[in-house]
């Protein structure tokens, strides 16, 4: 394993169980397969991104790797360590060592600021729970933060409910950044934020990693914004990787026919561009019983040439670290 | 020949009173819908999209009132009609599309319910006739099974179907205007672009107007014929998109368009506006966008009320300084 890998994920699965409620005990029904064995790794300093539509299994993906719903199985090494071996070894001052490392901004500030504390408490109840900050310093550790996000000294004995969702979203990030991580899963943080104010957020993120050398792994459905702010950026589907690719390899030559109708649906402010789009007909299949072979071969115009029902195609390198999972890409 | 004028809005003014102030959601937003045409209504939330239309429908939720202001429509004002009348023409004459599919439909009614519910309320048929309708409908807005999918309750259905659905209950009594409110805000990309072409065929087909109103300025230049870019609850700009587009004259459209990172060019520094949109309980006195607005000028932007301006034909602005931007990029477009 190189140095410079942060977060290295083998085979990822994730998977719940549904239940139904029978005489004495609850009885398995189904499974909804929300990450099937995905594979991926992140570069220190990088921005890797993570994009797919509503229930493909990206946020599902950023919670195993962070343990908040434990994976089924694979593996996850956070700086050439195992993960899982950490999170399951009960080890509290291990758990919380690692937690250090890793923070999660939310999708939706609104309801990620606890109402009933102030700005102060909620930004400082990480140096609480970590103590790697004397207690003298925690105010201008405090201070230093908001500064850093571009809020003022004043606003720490505010209430969120005082704050617009940009600002919300800012003290999101300075909660994540008072324990100095190395990894930011960032799941979202733009989507809920008005237009105008979506470009200061993306702005002060890109700013954060150039000053602190931060990873990224940033989940969006957005491709226009992923476009902006990623280094390189995995499409998933169904719970699957579909392509893998450095971003402009990605958005100038995608190689999986999911990639290019999502770039192409991707509406674009010119009146005058020419819309060659491809539609994808009908929707995502449920992932409780996913199509046999290619997850997308149901939706996919060219799945009628080749064996796409039987062969369910894996990543496959095509040069240039641009991996793509389609019989038809690779041939 | 000019196309003719369906829709005009003149000074709609509609404000809600609540504890803690009054909100001024729409203060004086004047614009028009001509014939067979698409206009975008483009803004952030807050800025009077939908208070704007549901002001058309006279549908505004408490506290909200209309305060001031004409609305007319095929030449009488609707604010004047009484509430029968407007029953009439709710769903028969206009209608609506909501945001979100998932609550704009009853959860305990089947869908042949709810479409059969309007169909029978504005047209002269029995049930079954309706029905048959309703089936039609179905077909209409590209629904596989619809004699199977029409029993189903909402729950069983998808976002993008529900969407398809409340496109299908809207167009049940071929409304000559529709009011599109972010129709595919909540839905994925693959499909939002299956239902803003739908509406576009549709719209082409059927040869009704409509309002698109979206914060999306990629949905915009697509479907929308005209725009008109709201702020705070006030026009600042009212053009065809094209001009909208290429020559943006109010500061605001033009932060806008720069603000949205866009897919054809490359990572570099997105143009931020700075601040945030103002709470509309205490309004920034003169021009709303002037604590963000870096042409503002102390004195004049700060005390003046911008009016709308024809700047150019058809292009209505509202900023006090809009000759002198559309001299200077008239300067900069020959100096290049």
């Amino acid at each position: 394993m190189s140095g410079d890998t942060v977060l290295e994920v083998k085979n990822l699965v994730k998977h719940f169980p549904i239940t139904s409620r029978g005489v004495l005990m609850k009885k398995q029904v189904g499974i909804v397969h929300a990450v099937d064995g995905v594979s991926f790794s992140v570069k220190r300093g990088e921005t890797f991104g993570l994009v797919g539509e509503t229930g493909c299994g990206k946020t599902t993906t950023a919670r195993a790797i962070l343990f908040l719903d434990p994976p089924t199985s694979g593996e996850i090494y956070f700086d050439g360590k195992e993960v899982s071996r950490v999170f399951r070894s009960k080890n509290k001052a291990a758990i919380l060592k690692l937690r250090r490392k890793m923070q999660y901004i939310f999708q939706n500030p609104y309801a990620s600021l606890d109402p009933r504390m102030t700005v102060a408490d909620i930004i400082m109840e990480p140096l609480l729970i970590h103590r790697h900050v004397s207690k003298e310093k925690w105010y201008d550790r405090l201070y230093e933060l908001l500064r850093l996000v571009g809020l003022e000294e004043y606003h720490a004995e505010r209430y969120p409910h005082e704050f617009s969702g940009g600002q919300r979203q800012r003290i999101c990030i300075a909660r994540a950044l008072a324990v100095e991580p190395e990894l930011l899963i960032a799941d979202e943080p733009v989507a809920s934020l008005d237009v105008s104010v979506r470009a200061q957020i993306l702005n002060l993120l890109q700013e954060l990693q150039q000053k602190f050398k931060i990873t990224y792994l940033y989940i969006s459905h957005d491709l226009s914004t992923v476009r902006h702010i990623c280094h390189r950026i995995a499409v998933m589907y169904l719970g699957k990787f579909v392509e893998i690719a450095d971003t402009d390899d990605l958005f100038e030559s995608p190689l999986h026919p999911y990639t290019q109708a999502l770039i192409s649906s991707i509406p674009v402010p010119d009146p005058d561009a020419k819309t060659k789009r491809t539609r994808l007909p009908g929707e995502v299949p449920s992932p409780i019983n996913p199509p046999a072979g290619c997850r997308f071969q149901p939706r996919c115009i060219y799945s009628k040439e080749h064996n796409c029902v039987e062969n369910a195609p894996e990543l496959f390198d095509v040069g240039h670290g641009h991996l793509v999972a389609c019989e038809k890409a690779c041939n | 020949m000019e196309p003719k004028e369906l829709l005009k809005i003149e000074n709609l003014t509609t404000y809600f009173d609540t504890w803690a102030g009054i909100v001024k959601a729409v203060d004086g937003v004047s614009l028009e819908v001509r014939e067979g045409e698409t206009l975008g209504l483009v803004g952030e939330s807050g800025s009077g999209k939908s208070v704007t239309a549901l002001s058309i429908l006279r549908i505004v939720p408490r506290p909200g009132k209309i305060i001031n202001g004409r609305i007319i429509y095929k030449g009488e004002n609707l604010l004047e009609k009484t509430e029968s009348d407007m029953q009439k023409i709710r769903g028969k004459e206009i209608a609506y599309i909501f945001q979100d599919p998932a609550t704009s439909l009853n959860p305990v009614f089947n869908i042949a319910n709810q479409l059969i519910e309007v169909i029978t309320r504005h047209q002269n048929v029995t049930k079954k006739e309706a029905l048959e309708k309703a089936i039609e409908l179905f077909k209409l807005v590209e629904i596989a099974d619809p004699e199977i999918k029409i029993w189903n309750y909402p729950h069983q259905l998808s976002g993008g179907m529900k969407q398809r659905i409340a496109v299908a209950r809207a167009l049940s009594c071929q409304p000559s205007l529709l009011l599109a409110d972010e129709p595919t805000t909540a839905l994925d990309v693959t499909i939002q672009a299956q239902i803003l072409d739908l509406l576009k065929n549709l719209k082409q087909k059927l040869r009704m107007a409509m309002i698109l109103i979206t914060h999306d300025m990629g949905v915009v230049a697509g479907v929308a014929d005209r725009i008109t870019v709201l702020y705070a609850g006030r026009v600042c700009e009212s053009a065809s998109t094209r001009t909208i587009f290429r020559n943006p004259l109010h500061p605001y459209t033009r932060a806008l368009l720069e603000a949205v990172p866009s897919l054809a060019l490359k990572r570099e520094k997105l143009k931020v506006i700075p601040g945030a949109i103002p709470n509309l309980i205490e309004l920034p006195s003169g021009c709303r966008f002037n604590p963000r607005c870096e042409f503002a000028k102390q004195g004049i932007c700060t005390t003046k009320i911008p009016e709308l301006e024809e700047i150019e034909p058809d292009h209505y602005v509202a900023c006090v300084r809009a000759r002198e931007i559309e001299a200077e990029s008239r300067f900069r477009s020959l100096s290049q």
